[in-house]
């Protein structure tokens, strides 16, 4: 059996993760605090992937970065990079395909804290960012590494956007849940079933070592 | 010296109301904030520490303009510095109550002294959630002193301790507020609780 897909899903996930992390950090904190017109569009287009099906969502990132019009000539002209049938364009995908499971835990988490954890940091004159990092972040642990790994389980599972924008190109953007896809259209089911048992077995154990930290996690008083 | 005139309108049960207070507190002094329910004591306490922002007024201390509506000045919290006792306690549910002190001052001789007023010595690893309700507000008060404020706003500080060590606590900050010449505003619901604390009075109604 080829390992290939295998790990590069776990490549996708874990990169896709890592970004989202870095990105939705202060996304979610900018959109914890308050409401105005612009944050309630900007989260409406952050939260469309959940319910917008996979493939709509790839027609048109394929269209938007495609080598021959828009963005993804002058893309591909000024840098050279190509986002369709790439690995980074994998990236792309997921990071847009799986924002709303990074943003939705951390700023729902973040709007939960009193109001006060943060009065009480600034009136000792401590920065807006000391803040976040050494009073608000570790005070929102689980909900951070629920979303670390919803996202990641998330990416694991993609398909739909995977298909339209990176194609099925060995070693490139042949993640497992295409190749699941791939032996069965072959009727190799012995391979489908070994992609799916491992994607299956992956994915139980994040879930299942998510719900046991956050089991000690209740001990919490904010809970 | 502080002034403060500010007007602030509030939400209430039967409609809105407004929040007019024009006072001037000496510095050093120790005045005592009372009134019933939903007045707007912790507003006032909150506008003057920068995390409220009234409709109009002005606050002035030390000469320094804190707030001005009309020259829509407004300096942040982080400027203004001033010590500020949350009436819930508004602890860091993350930091041992050593990391509290610690994350306010780096004054470990301070840190010392607080922690032996506060009586918390032997306690200086727990965590909040393990600490009593009257261990957690004295973590609040010291947390406030940590950095030695100019201007100590206290949301009522002493409701959750017992008369004794209320008593001994209330004798240790009167000392450190006149050491270091501190003007301190105290919102409570029973003015006898302060034992001569205080020196003036505001009443918000």
């Amino acid at each position: 059996m080829d390992l290939n897909p295998i790990w590069l899903t776990l490549k996708l996930a874990g990169i896709t993760t890592l970004l989202l992390l870095v990105v939705g950090l202060p996304l979610a904190w900018w959109l914890s605090k308050g409401r105005s017109f612009v944050k309630i569009i900007l989260e409406a287009i952050i939260t469309m992937p959940l319910v917008l099906p996979p493939s709509v969502l790839g027609f048109y990132l394929l269209l938007a970065f495609s080598p021959q019009h828009g963005i993804g000539k002058w893309l591909h002209q000024a840098f050279n990079i190509q986002f369709v049938f790439s690995f980074q364009g994998l990236v792309l995908a997921s990071i847009i395909y799986s924002m709303p499971f990074m943003i939705g835990p951390i700023k729902s988490a973040l709007q939960q804290l009193p109001v006060s954890l943060s009065q009480a940091s600034y009136s000792i004159g401590k920065t807006k960012w000391q803040t976040f990092v050494h009073v608000l972040l570790p005070n929102i642990k689980p909900s951070l590494l629920t979303a670390m790994v919803l996202t990641f389980a998330h990416t694991l599972g993609e398909f739909g956007v995977v298909l339209m924008i990176g194609g099925n190109i060995p070693n490139v953007t042949r993640v497992a849940s295409i190749a699941v896809y791939d032996s069965v259209e072959q009727m190799d089911y012995a391979a489908a079933n070994a992609y799916s048992f491992i994607l299956f077995s992956i994915t139980f154990v994040m879930v299942i070592s998510v719900f046991v930290f956050n089991k000690y996690q209740l001990k919490s008083p904010l809970e | 010296m502080i002034s403060v005139t500010i007007e602030k309108k509030l939400k209430a049960y039967k409609g809105q109301q407004v929040l007019k207070v024009s006072r001037t507190f000496e510095a050093g002094s120790i005045t005592q904030i009372y009134g019933p329910s939903g007045a707007g004591k912790t507003t006032f306490l909150k506008i003057i520490a920068g995390f409220i922002e009234p409709e109009k007024g002005n606050i002035i201390v030390d000469g320094i303009t804190w707030l001005d509506t009309k020259s829509k000045i407004s300096i942040s919290p982080q400027k203004r510095i001033a010590g500020f006792v949350f009436q819930d306690y508004a602890l860091f549910p993350n930091m041992t109550v050593r990391k509290h002190l610690e994350y306010a001052t780096s004054d470990a001789a301070w840190i010392e002294r607080l922690l032996a007023i506060g009586k918390l010595e032997t306690f200086t690893n727990h965590k909040p959630e393990y600490l009593s309700g009257g261990q957690q507000q004295r973590l609040a008060i010291l947390r406030a002193l940590a950095i030695k404020p100019k201007l100590l706003l206290m949301d009522e500080p002493f409701s959750a301790l017992d008369p004794e060590m209320k008593s001994a606590l209330i004798g240790e900050l009167k000392m450190i507020f006149d050491e270091m010449g501190t003007t301190v505003l105290i919102v409570t619901h029973n003015p006898q609780e302060l034992n001569g604390l205080a020196d003036g009075e505001l009443n918000i109604n």
